[in-house]
């Protein structure tokens, strides 16, 4: 079941396109904003909204990278790997998370607070290395910063 | 030097509101266009000025709008869409302008619709853009607010509707037949040409896609003329160009500057040479898909035409450095990991080639790899070149390879005499 407030803002972007299903990639993304993931439950009821198989949907669903079908924590770390961040030597803060968190790119911590993922080039290239957690931007990311970064998230 | 797309952009501050861009004679051009111009006047003006394609094609942009279909039989609805979904990695030139002065962006858009007679406009955004967002949708509002969008804009007959479309990750994205896809709702996996969008298009109408740096110079070069545009370049290609440069450099960084500024001016004068203890080996002059150029190509202008002819592309006009302290296998490898991650999996060349070129780079990287593994490169750059493949994707990722083996051929022959990584290998993951 969707809620009354994830269908009022699905409706809003199906207004923005001439057929309904074009707006389904905005209703998962929808969804998973108020869900943190999207499970089998939920692309059930976003295909039967958006009158489509569910088949069809997940095959939308996990083409997309940010569309996550399997659980996250509540604070999504994503890491630049792209060149000029390899260039300028990313693995060294991708090691200062691996012991601070103790967890490798694709896993989440046992207290479900941070999932760490690898991403392609986030576009701030003259500032490498770079990550975003949830919707910010770190930029010339030095591993000893980390720690104070992350506390910023609980 | 002129630097009419950046010279209203502050990154200290947030960017000009609309009455604070009207000001700077913002929005001035769609005046002049639906006022002054016919639709086909403000193309072929485009046409004139010799603007090419900022996304990294290089297409003259009022040449691509000419294949439009117009007159009483063509279709009513026809889309615009701006193609913001900036991914190729070592490319962060369209940030700044989107961040910087989304209203310039908007503005362009507007004249660009009315002279290819669109009805609704998108911008498909990368989902990381997450600042560019939050300020591109203030300005959609305001403009809707000040009668630059919406019905009968500025009391003429044009109508225009204008969307942000956030997207959902992936690379392939950026391509204009796969963005159309995923403007659909669907995988996006690229379409056949022909029909192109500029005929068929999204949904099945005449669409231009075009990059967010072409876009933000239409309102410049309806204001002051082609001939103006063409006199700001100190190529054929006219005006000026987002450079910017990454890597190991002093200052890396982003650089509006006359077309045609050479490679040594960009990586000596503007990113102020080399770090301390480093030297110059290589970059890609564009992103990601460019071949490589090397030191003797430093003084060649950065353009179109002679980058091509140098054996690479201009690309986005972003350089990423390879220094002497980085091991050019590990460097390729790293492109091809994403290469083959980012392949769309339509086509099976790209989807399985790929994968295979990442593994034999990284035998290679880890001292297991024998000479004939470099034929077998070789090979591959052949039959994932262009022709072979549904897309540009497998031929770009072809591009760095190629010319990888032709520069560095001794680093990767000393990995597998050597049978380790000369550079320590501490860069695989």
């Amino acid at each position: 079941m969707l809620s009354s407030e994830e269908i009022k803002e699905i409706e809003h972007e199906v207004a923005q396109v001439p057929h309904r299903k074009a707006a389904c990639i905005e209703a998962l993304k929808i969804v998973q904003k108020h869900r943190g993931w999207v499970s089998d439950s939920s692309l059930n009821a976003v295909a039967d909204y958006m009158e489509m198989s569910t088949a069809e949907l997940d095959s939308i669903a996990t083409f997309y990278n940010l569309i996550f079908r399997k659980p996250v924590g509540r604070h999504v770390i994503l890491l630049c790997d792209s060149i000029s961040c390899w260039v300028m030597g990313y693995e060294k803060v991708y090691d200062a998370f691996k012991n601070h968190l103790g967890i490798h790119f694709g896993e989440t911590t046992p207290d479900g607070r941070f999932t760490l993922l690898p991403n392609v080039c986030l576009g701030t290239c003259d500032h490498a290395p770079a990550l975003m957690i949830d919707e910010d931007t770190y930029r010339d990311v030095k591993e000893e910063q980390l720690e104070g970064i992350l506390e910023k998230y609980k | 030097m002129e630097r009419p797309l950046t010279k209203n952009i502050h990154i200290d501050r947030p960017p000009l509101n609309l009455k604070e861009y009207e000001m700077t004679g913002g929005y001035k051009s769609v005046r002049n266009a639906l006022k002054n111009m016919s639709p086909e006047e403000v193309r072929s003006l485009i046409q004139e000025s010799n603007l090419k394609g900022r996304g990294g094609a290089g297409f003259n942009t009022g040449m691509k709008w000419s294949f439009v279909p117009k007159g009483p039989d063509a279709p009513a609805t026809k889309y615009l869409i701006a193609n913001a979904d900036e991914m190729e990695p070592g490319t962060f030139k369209d940030r700044l302008l989107l961040e910087g002065n989304p209203h310039q962006l908007i503005e362009g858009m507007i004249v660009s619709s009315y002279a290819i007679q669109a009805t609704t406009a998108y911008i498909f955004l990368r989902w990381a853009y997450k600042e560019a967002a939050l300020r591109i949708r203030q300005a959609i509002h305001e403009a809707y607010e000040a009668g630059y969008l919406g019905k009968n804009i500025l009391g003429t007959e044009l109508n225009l509707e204008m969307h942000l479309h956030t997207g959902a990750g992936r690379y392939i994205c950026g391509e204009e037949t796969a963005l159309l896809n995923s403007l659909e709702g669907k995988r996006a996996s690229p379409r056949a040409k022909p029909p192109f969008p500029q005929v068929s298009g999204l949904f099945g109408k005449p669409t231009i896609v075009n990059n967010v740096e072409t876009l933000c110079n239409i309102p410049h070069i309806v204001n002051h003329g082609a001939d103006w545009f063409r006199s700001l370049s100190y190529s054929e290609d006219g005006g000026t160009k987002l450079y910017g440069v990454s890597g190991r450099v002093k200052k890396p960084g982003i650089w509006e500057l006359p077309m045609g500024i050479t490679m040594r001016q960009l990586v000596e004068e503007y990113a102020g040479g080399m770090q301390k203890g480093y030297n110059f080996r290589g970059a890609l002059p564009g992103g990601a898909s460019t071949d490589f150029l090397t030191e003797q190509h430093l003084d060649i202008k950065m353009d179109f035409k002679t980058v091509s002819a140098a054996g690479s592309r201009l690309g986005t006009g972003t350089m990423i450095v390879l220094d002497d302290h980085t091991c050019p296998v590990g460097f390729v490898h790293n492109l091809q990991h994403f290469f083959a991650q980012e392949s769309c999996g339509w086509c099976t060349p790209c989807r399985e080639g790929l994968p295979w070129v990442e593994r034999i780079l990284l035998s290679i990287e880890k001292g297991e790899g024998r000479l004939e593994d470099l034929d077998l490169l070789s090979f591959h750059t052949t039959y994932l070149g262009p022709g072979s493949t549904f897309c540009a994707l497998a031929p770009g990722a072809m591009e760095p390879l190629q010319s990888a083996l032709k520069y560095f051929r001794e680093d990767f022959e000393r990995h597998i005499h050597d049978k380790k990584c000369p550079y320590n290998g501490n860069h695989i993951h």
